[in-house]
């Protein structure tokens, strides 16, 4: 099933992510996934992330998908050229796995194996044109399919919490114009950013998921604060993770400001996106409490 | 060593059609071929239109004190102008465009790699042969240079704070472009197609 489909009945698409293993076990992680996230719509396959090798998305998307989840195919540009990047896209169609997420991706300098070559033959904008070219029938190279041509949900990423938020606009409408279909967002610690930025998003018709993070720690607030672009945690909240050691550590703080944030954002965006980063457990709590 | 190519005609048409334009002409320099012949016809029909207000014909434009007194000398022609276009390679166009900073900069070649020995170019610009260029579309900022990941539609997520995600001494060369688009009111450039870069530009230029 395609998200998009979702969103135009009007629903309020709600997925989750969960990140392969450096290994090839991962009976685990389908369990897990079967568990807490089966009640959602969508679960994303990350794509090496951070540039850290690991199990491939593409092989971890169909594992889900014969457990009966709907899993969103994440692809970036750092790791292969425009003939693999069509290539497993073709493999996806053949796996009936129709939703994407189309993005750029780390360099390689930020990952585990920083003596890499960074590929980024196509961009996240390249490669809506491309996805776009082959649902046409044809390849990037002009060359035409054989068969029915393959067709997906073109799912890209915008950053609204950004300090450039302007660039981001600018970038989200080439990708809009490149043929993206929805759009999910960094994570968003400041609601009214992202209503401001919702509010200028607006004009260009596509649904967009919010993206949350539960905080685990002061400690991770405050590493997002100075190394991931676009995220700020505001100190109230930091104080609040502060107060109540015990609380914070079981989870129950993160959960309550997530809650909140999805909350505050719901009545502006047409969906959640959460990165729950290893705490896929506390994923049917949060969409209790944020009335999901 | 490299080479630069006339841009096609329809593309400079397009940049500078019912404008008027000062040219500013690189020539000389001993480590790039030029095309001056097509280069020359080129100039003689856009004078023959009227639309030209002056002509600056010289060599290493790269060089900014000797570059700094000649544009002074043509301020009056620059200035009415509605845009400059400029025949060198990437080097030179940043070179100009960093100099005036609020006019329109056009290039109208595409710099190309050729085999063996690459020419003394100042550090302060930085030009990759990338044999399309996209100066017209970026504010005469080069983003194969700029640029970590080489992007040529718009900034990656990756800036904390406008700095580059690969390196925190280096500005994000995305939103220097950005910036820069908006300081000279060009930011409707952003609209303009798809770009996929042609990696086979390089091969075939050292074929021939
Ligand atoms: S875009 Fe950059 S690398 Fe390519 S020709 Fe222009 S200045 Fe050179
Ligand atoms: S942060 Fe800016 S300069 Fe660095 S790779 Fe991304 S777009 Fe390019």
């Amino acid at each position: 099933m395609k998200i998009t489909e979702l969103f135009e009945r009007g629903e309020f698409v709600v997925s989750a992510e969960v990140g392969p293993p450096k290994g090839f076990h991962v009976e685990h992680l389908i369990e897990e996934a079967k568990t807490y996230l089966s009640g959602i719509t969508a679960v994303n396959v990350t794509d090496n992330q951070s540039s850290v090798m690991r199990l491939g998305s593409l092989a971890m998307c169909k594992a889900l998908k014969d457990e009966g989840l709907t899993p969103i195919f994440q692809l970036t540009c750092r790791d292969r050229n425009r003939i693999a990047l069509q290539s497993d896209l073709l493999s996806a169609a053949m796996f009936g796995i129709e939703n994407l997420l189309l993005l750029t991706g780390d360099h390689t300098k930020m990952g585990d194996h920083p003596q890499a070559k960074p590929v980024f033959d196509l961009d996240s904008v390249s490669l809506i044109h491309t996805v776009k070219k082959l649902e046409e029938g044809v390849d990037l190279g002009g060359n035409p399919l054989i068969g029915e041509p393959p067709s997906f949900a073109k799912g890209a990423v915008v950053s609204p919490c950004s300090d450039s938020v302007d660039a981001q606009l600018a970038k989200m409408e080439r990708k809009v114009r490149a043929g993206a279909d929805y759009f999910q967002t960094q994570a968003v610690f400041e609601p009214e950013k992202f209503i401001k930025f919702m509010e200028k998003a607006k004009q260009f018709g596509k649904p967009v998921q919010v993206g949350i993070i539960i905080p685990k720690s002061v400690g991770m607030a405050r590493f997002m604060n100075n190394n991931v672009a676009g995220v700020h945690v505001p100190e109230e909240m930091i104080e609040e993770l502060k107060k109540d050691k015990e609380k914070t550590k079981a989870g129950i703080t993160g959960v309550e400001i997530a809650a909140r944030i999805i909350k505050e954002c719901k009545p502006y965006c047409q969906g959640v996106h959460i990165m729950a980063l290893g705490w896929e457990s506390k994923v049917p709590e949060l969409l209790k409490l944020a009335e999901i | 060593m490299l080479i630069t190519e006339l841009k096609p005609r329809e593309t400079i048409a397009s940049l500078v059609d019912g404008k008027k334009v000062f040219i500013i002409n690189c020539i000389g320099c001993k480590e790039v071929y030029f095309p001056e012949k097509e280069i020359r016809e080129l100039e003689n029909e856009l004078s023959a239109s009227g639309n030209v207000t002056g002509i600056i014909t010289t060599d290493y434009i790269c060089n900014p004190d000797n570059m700094k007194l000649r544009l002074e000398k043509h301020t009056g022609e620059i200035e009415a102008a509605d845009a400059v276009l400029v025949f060198s390679c990437g080097v030179g166009v940043q070179t100009i465009a960093s100099y005036l900073e609020e006019k329109a900069v056009y290039a109208g070649c595409d710099t190309c790699r050729l085999p063996g020995f690459q020419g003394v170019t100042p550090l302060e610009y930085k030009c990759d042969q990338c044999g399309e260029c996209y100066l017209n579309l970026t504010g005469g900022i080069c983003p194969i240079t700029a640029c970590s990941k080489s992007l040529v539609n718009g900034q990656c997520g990756g800036a904390k704070d406008g700095m580059c995600e690969v390196d925190g001494s280096m500005e994000c060369g995305w939103e220097r472009i950005y910036r820069r688009l908006e300081e000279i009111g060009r930011l409707d450039v952003l609209k303009c197609p798809t770009q996929v870069r042609n990696f086979a530009t390089d091969d075939e230029v050292s074929a021939e």
